[in-house]
């Protein structure tokens, strides 16, 4: 049979899988993470997740437009075809203004969709957690707390009686 | 006040729903396997509008543009307002979605997810108008700045080449912000699908979703951010849109109130749409429970105050040709309220300026189907606001010798009703195939104060 991947919790107020996850946490748990079916404040801070480097991937994304769509309209009118329109000084930047805008924009935003999927590790069809028997619940009504085996502190009795002490409806092994 | 037994704090969700039936109500009517008959007929008549778009679109592809109404001194007809028209709906779905977010407006929530489907298909159906516009589309990708085998380039001083580059990325961003709106719901439609089939294709969009809290966290950062990066893209769309008017020296387009003028006009027509298709929605599924009349008034007032501001630049518009004392731009108005076209003016004023006035009253924004009906009074108020500024400007300008007429033909009517077509196809299908409204976000309205007791089960919820 499969190896062990961890053991679930299964509860059916936020807020008790928030106490739930800060407990563990305070236990000494850190190879932890907790499902629910929709965002609930404070728990990822609770399982002790805290640096999110999505804000900075974003601000990146958006410079990185700015500067290809400035650069493009200024390598396109000065550099590569220069043309005289009425005028107009080669590097009229007030017109390009509107484009880089759109770029900086489109660029940032995918930026953040693709950067939030990628440091999610989406798309990933298979997960150890879809193995547990009610976890099709997480997307509906109920909330989990897995604790992993790759835990240092993690044993299989221990964290099970662990986990029933904190108000859960029921603990299952979940393999990998 | 209101007549429907809705108090004036009414909520936002119906009485009695917990997390669970909140999901089963909405993903339902997705995974059902009896399709109401009424969405059989809707999409039938969709679909036969969608084969007169095939049809003119074909007859334009083979003929030419020659075939359309349009000719000089018109050489924008039928397109470039129908383009302008569907644009504009399509900023109420940005709007709803993205501003609405960051005002922490929690109404938007059972609105939000179909406004911006609606905001997508409304795009699809603007952007086909200015590529069959061209005359010859297959050079259409020569407006984006790809090196060719003539080395030249798009012109980057013009507004048309700024509409290119707003338009195409207001299209990724909505359909970007639409997707990742929908990834947790699909994750729910994937966990509640019977079918395997459905259960694959589900599990395919929905790209692993398993609700874990570190990636709530980044989804929410992420969707925070797309709202804030979807709000001035939005403004900058239609303001760019109206720079292509505005950047010309006619009569009646050259002039600074255009961008917010337009901006205003855009987000007005879109709550009608909003309003047009939510009206019948929420009554034949049964939604009234999330779509409660005080979503139908606060998008009433959304849709009375833009009124204001657009009726608002009609008045500006008029002061700025008195103001300026030029004899042009003075013949535009004179031509606009009494020339050929004075019947459409006057229409477009009735319905932009005066009947929509009937939403100060309390008792016309809780009657539902008056609601409904000022709602498309707006739209083809709207439709006829962007004909006036298109036709009558170009129509009459400096000489009058070069002056015509411009009566669009079949095939102008063609396009404009088969795009309304593409754009009903497409709704009936995303009804019937995604959730029309955000099941997460419409737990996080779950009153959390009485938390879901495990023993007793409120009333049974529908369907399940």
């Amino acid at each position: 049979m499969a190896t062990l991947h961890g053991v679930m919790a299964e509860f059916d107020a936020p807020e008790t899988l928030v106490h739930a996850a800060d407990q563990a946490y305070r236990a000494g748990y850190r190879n932890l993470d907790a499902y629910s079916p929709f965002p609930i404040e404070g728990l990822s801070e609770a399982i002790g997740f805290h640096t999110n480097r999505l804000p900075l991937l974003v601000l990146g994304g958006g410079l990185c437009g700015a500067f290809v769509g400035f650069g493009l309209q200024y390598w396109v009118s000065v550099i590569n075809y220069p043309i005289n329109v009425g005028g107009k000084p080669l590097n009229s930047w007030p017109a390009f203004i509107p484009v880089t805008f759109e770029v900086t924009i489109l660029l940032a935003a995918i930026t953040a969709v693709l950067g939030m999927l990628a440091l999610n590790g989406l798309p990933m069809p298979y997960h150890p957690v879809f193995n547990a028997p009610r976890f099709a619940l997480a997307t509906r009504d109920r909330f989990f707390l897995c604790i992993e085996a790759s835990d240092p502190l993690f044993d299989r009795s221990t964290t099970r009686e662990f986990l029933k002490g904190l108000g859960a409806k029921e603990v299952v092994d979940v393999d990998d | 006040m209101t007549t429907t037994a809705t108090p004036e704090p009414s909520p936002v969700i119906g009485p009695g729903y917990n997390y669970g039936s909140i999901t089963d109500k909405i993903s339902l009517i997705v995974l059902t396997g009896n399709t109401p008959l009424s969405w059989f007929a809707g999409f039938a008549v969709s679909f036969a509008m969608l084969q007169l778009l095939q049809l003119a679109v074909v007859w334009t592809l083979l003929f030419g543009v020659g075939t359309w109404g349009i000719n000089i001194p018109v050489g924008w007809g039928f397109a470039i307002v129908n383009f302008v028209w569907w644009i504009g709906i399509g900023h109420a779905g940005t709007l709803i979605s993205a501003i609405l977010l960051l005002f922490r407006q929690q109404w938007r929530t059972s609105i939000n997810r179909f406004a911006e489907a609606m905001t997508l298909f409304a795009v699809s159906c603007a952007g086909l108008f200015p590529l069959i516009h061209m005359g010859r589309p297959w050079f259409g990708y020569w407006l984006f700045p790809i090196p060719n085998t003539m080395g030249i380039w798009p012109q980057f001083r013009s507004p048309l080449v700024w509409d290119v580059f707003a338009v195409s990325t207001y299209a990724t961003v909505s359909l970007l912000f639409w997707y990742v709106g929908l990834i947790p719901d699909l994750g729910t439609l994937r966990d509640r699908a019977r079918h395997r089939l459905t259960k694959i294709a589900y599990a395919m969009l929905a790209l692993g979703w398993r609700g874990s809290a570190r990636h709530w966290h980044r989804y929410e950062t992420a969707y925070l951010l797309l709202a804030g990066l979807a709000t001035p893209l939005v403004i900058s769309v239609h303001s760019v849109v109206s720079f292509d008017f505005a950047a010309g020296i006619i009569p009646g387009w050259h002039t600074t109130i255009f961008p917010p003028y337009f901006v205003a006009g855009a987000i007005y027509s879109g709550f009608a749409m909003v309003l047009t298709l939510m009206i019948p929605l929420r009554w034949l599924y049964r939604l009234e429970d999330f779509i409660t009349t005080r979503h139908l008034r606060y998008m009433a007032n959304v849709m009375l105050a833009t009124g204001l501001i657009v009726g608002y630049g009609y008045v500006m518009e008029a002061f700025t040709v008195w103001y300026s004392g030029n004899p042009y731009e003075s013949y535009m108005l004179l031509n606009r309220l009494t020339g050929p076209y004075a019947p459409a003016y006057w229409a477009l004023l009735l319905c932009n300026l005066v009947i929509p006035q009937l939403l100060w009253s309390d008792r016309v924004k809780a009657c539902v189907p008056l609601l409904f009906g000022i709602s498309l009074v707006v739209n083809v108020g709207m439709w006829l606001e962007r004909f006036i500024i298109v036709i009558t400007s170009l129509h009459r300008d400096f000489l009058p010798s070069s002056w015509g007429m411009y009566s669009p033909t079949w095939v102008d009517w063609g396009l404009y009703i088969g795009t309304l077509g593409l754009f009903l196809t497409l709704l009936f299908l995303f009804i019937r195939v995604l959730p029309m409204i955000s099941i997460f976000e419409m737990r996080t309205l779950v009153p959390t104060a009485p938390a879901p007791a495990p023993a007793p089960q409120p009333t049974p919820a529908a369907g399940d």
